[in-house]
């Protein structure tokens, strides 16, 4: 009944391409935004914004950036904490030998190094498909942090390779607080989840789209596969490039490389997945619901009072078990459940 | 040139070690499409029940074929709530639900067994082999000969299995289609509970012989990361791929760490087979013995 | 009338644990980040049971002057970022936390510089970052006992001495065998150092991550043929590497391990294999007053943390116990000075921490004498020692090879920790100083 698009009618072109068509869904971004911009800082504690908020916001991002090149393009990649680790070290490189340099500035570059990177590594994607390109893609995982700790110029000639994340400083003002550091965070990912919502509706995302479904008709109808691959490559690091920069700075503040290990790829691989695949929303939800899970398990758990080895090898298993309920309930995603959600209540309360 | 063969032998050996492992993944691949995240765990799933029942106070011979019940139970159980509800469904939604298995198992085994690690003694001594070092100075380790001996014979009975018995035919068949595999009669439910069967039975091999090499410990589960370059460089659906895999990545990892690891700081075996694999898959994208997939529009 | 149910069942459990919280507002907090699934659970669970089991052993026994310890568990998988959430998770609870271990690099790393932030000491036992010692530039980190620079000085000094004196070290080869990790490459400059100093060939050969494979770099060992094998590994990279050095025929009794490469999880799995192999420890290996007394008041009443009480003892439990008896004395001689019986903050027990003195008396009255080295820190010296033992596995036990404690050349390590830590200041823009009581 309250979401019904019947009677909304474009008159002009921009109407008709605009980013949310739906009168209903412009006002819920607009709540959404407003609560993840003023309603949230103002009640949510510390906790909330240093342990879940803001990881789950970078994590988003790296799903988001996952996201692009599995659920868009349909290059299934492990390497994900690869490219994260590239923008870390890219960044903190740059704030380090460029001095003044901003750190906006150095995210940006540090992203395009992970991007280049990406692309590097993109090139096998040309003739490797499905699982043989995935598992080859663990190449880029292992060579890139293998690198991180074997060249010492990377890492300032740090004796072990670790690396201390320079204060997060932008325009004059220090992000020290959880709250600020949250609003930066949310400000990137924002920026950056609204490009990328506007790239998979253009004709780049839909090239992606037509590689996914078919790379030999795409082909054939005139995309160029070697183009939009590569370009699915670079954008998807490029966005997990400044999700790990984001890791260093916002989150974990000293790093070593092994943080970006092969456990992270998987995680955020998790994400897209159980998300759903080529959803935008999609990633934020996988995140949601790969952090927040653990988090409500154990103290689910340990409210219990079981003895705590029991208790975490439960959580284990009631994780796992839970992943394939959703797969088997809704094998597409919470993105897809969403959706027919929302298709139940465009017809609500009158469903014949 | 005795210290290459030494390097060269021993590569070859722990190649066999991989293709074990490897193994499990193909039979499971080539017969249901499904890419197992979960065989890393079952190896150690496997090995830690059997190293557990052996502590029970049985014999090996007798926690063995124990071990191998539950594998079955875990195969049917996997095959009747995982797979079943979602059958038909793409390769991405499987290989997740395995990913999902992969916790469970994890979980599970630690809940059972608790958290310690175990030694594990197959009475197979690993110490280099006497006369050969008389010989000729190479050291090569006694229990590598075994193992690789066991593999061979695993290898062949299950070329047997794949190309002379009905299951075989039926499994060749299911894999190459779902449906028509379906329509022409074959019960796919049992053929793949059959599969997965087999898959536990490698996974405890594995497990046995990883197990007994650096004892059974929840890091059995990252042997999976050594079977993965084999894996792809022999191609997914191939058992020979496997094994021929396995000795290309072990001889080619062992010589670039010898060899090439000093030049650049060493410790390249982590992405070097993995990197070669890829050199490989450029020049045949289905892996060496891969089924060649042709597209069409 | 089921939702009632469930309603009384659920305000039932919320009483409770308003209760429980308001009852424990009273007793020393300390958090507890734990691991105890995964690959690292067996010593994880063997620590964090030891540090839990001289808890109970306190409260048992009157508490610290009358204050009891209460204590939250949080499971971290050994993973920085659900480190990070436990941590952030457990800090406010019940009136704050007193202190904080993670024992895991990682998750150390990524709360470094929240401790500073939220004005709770860390401690790290034989791990994290060596320079951490120096209290002017990290106030709120202790990397108590030994840190990895001054336990690879006595790793020299050892075989300095096995070989004949320091001078018998010239002309010799040393091989590191190491975890390809920042953990790895912590004790390069100091062995470097020493190696020009003495004259020694030192020989770096990398193992990647897991290392349940070491084949090539054993054949390359045994090529080298070198003097002593120092062993610096982490988790199935250990019994594989011993089981590797028997393969190709390396006698064990000239490997020297890493402290984390001396457990009793790291040698069983490797059988035989690990039969004379030595390793470095801040423990003696052995049994003293204190693991008796957790036996017969913690466990008989059986509220023991680890399920087999044979582990009590163990090098992973006896670690945990001593990290607990190390807190609970920093607790003690804060209340020393801030009143005893009374419930001490965070940074009063810094203060503890900062002006720790165990010195064989206290260990004496502990039950504990002998079982670590004597601690004594300042706040230029957060690591409070410096010696270090050598254990040897004799197939069943551990047993000390060294009857006294073995330090290395300190001069070298601090001259060391110095420069590093205040490149470390200077990166980081801070002013080094001592922090007021």
């Amino acid at each position: 009944m309250f979401y019904r698009e019947a009677g909304q009618f474009k008159t002009s072109y921009d109407a008709d391409s605009q980013i949310f068509p739906i009168r209903q869904d412009r006002i819920g971004v607009a709540l959404m935004l407003a609560v993840a911009f003023v309603v949230v800082p103002l009640v949510a504690t510390p906790y909330v914004f240093s342990a879940i908020l803001i990881p789950f916001l970078i994590f988003a991002l790296a799903a988001l950036g996952l996201n692009i090149l599995t659920g868009y393009a349909g290059q299934i990649s492990l390497g994900t904490a690869a490219f994260m680790a590239v923008g870390a070290f890219a960044s903190y490189n740059f704030v380090l030998r460029i001095p003044g340099i901003p750190l906006l500035v150095a995210f940006v570059l540090g992203g395009l190094c992970a991007a280049a990177v990406g692309i590097l590594f993109g090139l096998p994607s040309l003739r490797i498909r499905g699982f043989y390109l995935a598992a080859s893609t663990l190449a880029t995982q292992f060579f890139v942090v293998w690198c991180l700790t074997k060249i010492p110029w990377l890492t300032n000639n740090s004796s072990s390779g670790v690396i201390t994340a320079q204060k997060l400083e932008m325009f004059g003002y220090a992000f020290e607080s959880p709250a600020s550091k949250y609003l930066l965070v949310l400000c990137i990912v924002l920026v950056l989840a609204l490009a990328a919502k506007n790239m998979v509706r253009c004709s780049i995302g839909r090239s992606w789209m037509a590689i996914r479904d078919m790379d030999v008709a795409a082909e054939v109808i005139g995309f160029r596969p070697m183009r939009t691959k590569l370009t699915a490559f670079a954008i998807s690091s490029f966005y997990c490039g400044v999700a790990g920069a984001l890791y260093a700075y916002a989150y974990l503040g000293t790093v070593e490389p092994e943080a970006y290990n092969l456990d992270l790829s998987f995680r955020i691989l998790f994400m897209v997945m159980i998300g759903g695949m080529g959803s935008i929303l999609g990633s934020f939800l996988g995140a949601a619901f790969i952090i927040l899970l653990p988090i409500f398990l154990s103290q689910f758990a340990h409210g219990f009072g079981l003895p705590n080895s029991i208790a975490s090898n439960l959580e284990a298993m009631v994780f796992g078990a839970l992943i394939i309920f959703f797969l088997i309930v809704e094998p597409h995603g919470l993105a897809r459940l969403w959706q027919i959600g929302k298709e139940k209540l465009r017809l609500w309360p009158f469903p014949h | 040139m005795q210290f290459f063969l030494e390097v060269l032998l021993g590569g070859l050996l722990s190649g066999v070690m991989y293709a074990l492992v490897a193994l499990g993944y193909v039979l499971i691949f080539k017969a249901s499409g499904v890419f197992n995240y979960a065989q890393g765990a079952m190896v150690f799933f496997a090995a830690l029940t059997c190293v557990g029942f052996s502590e029970m106070g049985m014999s090996l011979w007798l926690a063995a074929p124990l071990t191998m019940l539950v594998m079955v139970a875990l195969a049917l159980a996997t095959e009747r709530i995982v797979l079943r509800p979602l059958v038909n469904q793409n390769e991405i939604t499987l290989f997740m639900a395995t990913i999902g298995l992969t916790f469970f198992i994890e979980g599970l085994a630690q809940l059972v067994w608790g958290s310690q690690v175990h030694p594990l003694e197959l009475g197979i001594e690993d110490v280099p082999l006497q006369w050969m070092l008389d010989r000729t100075g190479i050291a090569v380790s006694q229990f590598d000969l075994i193992a690789a001996l066991i593999c061979a014979i695993l290898v062949a009975a299950l070329a047997v299995l794949f190309s002379k018995t009905k299951i075989g035919r039926a499994l060749r068949a299911v894999a190459d289609d779902h449906q028509a595999a379906q329509a022409v009669g074959i019960p796919l439910q049992y053929i793949w509970a059959v599969v997965w069967t087999v898959a536990g039975f490698v996974a405890l091999v594995a497990g046995l012989l990883w197990g007994s090499r650096n004892g059974v410990q929840f890091a059995l589960t990252f042997v999976a990361l050594k079977a993965l370059p084999v894996l792809i460089l022999g191609g997914f659906t191939s058992v020979p791929g496997a094994i021929v895999g396995g000795l290309i990545i072990g001889a080619s990892e062992k010589l670039a760490e010898v060899y090439l690891g000093p030049m650049v700081g060493g410790g390249i075996e982590g992405w070097f087979p993995y990197v070669l694999a890829l050199g490989f898959l450029l020049v045949r994208p289905e892996g060496l013995f891969g089924e060649k997939i042709i597209r069409r529009v | 009338m089921i939702g009632n149910g469930i309603t009384k069942w659920l305000t039932g459990v919320a009483v409770g644990v308003a209760v429980a919280t308001s009852a424990l507002a009273q007793d020393q907090y300390i958090p507890i980040l734990s691991y105890r699934v995964g690959p690292y659970a067996a010593g994880g669970s063997g620590f964090f049971g030891g540090s839990i089991d001289y808890f109970n052993l306190i409260n048992a026994t009157g508490g610290i002057n009358g204050v009891k310890i209460s204590w939250e568990e949080c499971e971290t998988e050994y993973n920085a970022s659900r480190g990070v959430e436990c941590y952030e998770r457990l800090k406010k609870n019940n009136g704050g936390a007193s202190l904080v271990e993670p024992l895991s690099t990682g998750i150390a790393y990524g709360i470094l510089d929240r401790v500073a932030q939220d004005k709770i000491a860390m401690t790290t036992l034989g791990y994290g970052r060596s320079d951490a010692a120096n209290g002017q530039v990290f106030p709120w980190v202790f990397p108590l006992i030994t840190s990895y620079w001054n336990q690879a000085a006595g790793m020299i000094k050892y075989l300095g001495e096995k070989a004949g004196g320091m001078d018998k070290l010239k002309g010799k080869k040393i091989v590191q065998i190491y975890h390809d990790s920042a953990y790895g490459k912590e004790p390069f400059p100091v062995f470097e150092a020493y190696a020009k100093q003495l004259g020694f060939e030192y020989i770096k050969i990398a193992v990647p991550h897991p290392g349940n494979e070491q084949q090539s770099q054993w054949l390359q060992i045994r090529q080298a043929n070198p003097d002593y094998v120092i062993l610096w590994g982490w988790g199935v990279m250990n019994p594989t590497s011993l089981k590797a050095a028997a393969r190709v025929g390396y006698p064990r009794e000239k490997i020297l391990g890493v402290w984390w490469a001396g457990s009793e999880e790291d040698v069983i799995p490797a059988g035989d294999a690990a039969k004379g192999y030595t390793s470095m420890t801040f423990n003696t290996p052995g049994n003293y007053p204190v693991l008796d007394q957790i036996r017969q008041k913690v466990y008989a009443a059986k509220k023991g943390n680890l399920e087999d009480m044979s582990r009590v003892g163990s090098v992973y439990h006896m670690r945990g116990v001593t990290a607990a008896i190390l807190w609970v004395e920093a607790i003690r001689k804060a209340q020393e000075k801030y009143g005893k019986g009374k419930l001490m903050s965070a940074a009063q027990i810094r203060w503890g921490f900062e002006n720790l003195n165990v010195d064989e008396a206290r260990q004496k009255a502990l039950g504990a004498f002998g079982m670590f080295p004597t601690v004594k820190t300042s706040c230029q010296d957060h690591e409070g020692s410096g010696a270090v033992k050598v254990q040897l596995w004799d197939g069943k036990a551990w047993k000390a090879v060294t009857p006294n404690w073995v330090v290395g050349d300190k001069a070298m390590t601090r001259a060391m920790l110095e420069k590093s830590s205040a490149e470390y200041a200077a990166e980081k823009k801070i002013t080094a100083g001592c922090m007021a009581g």
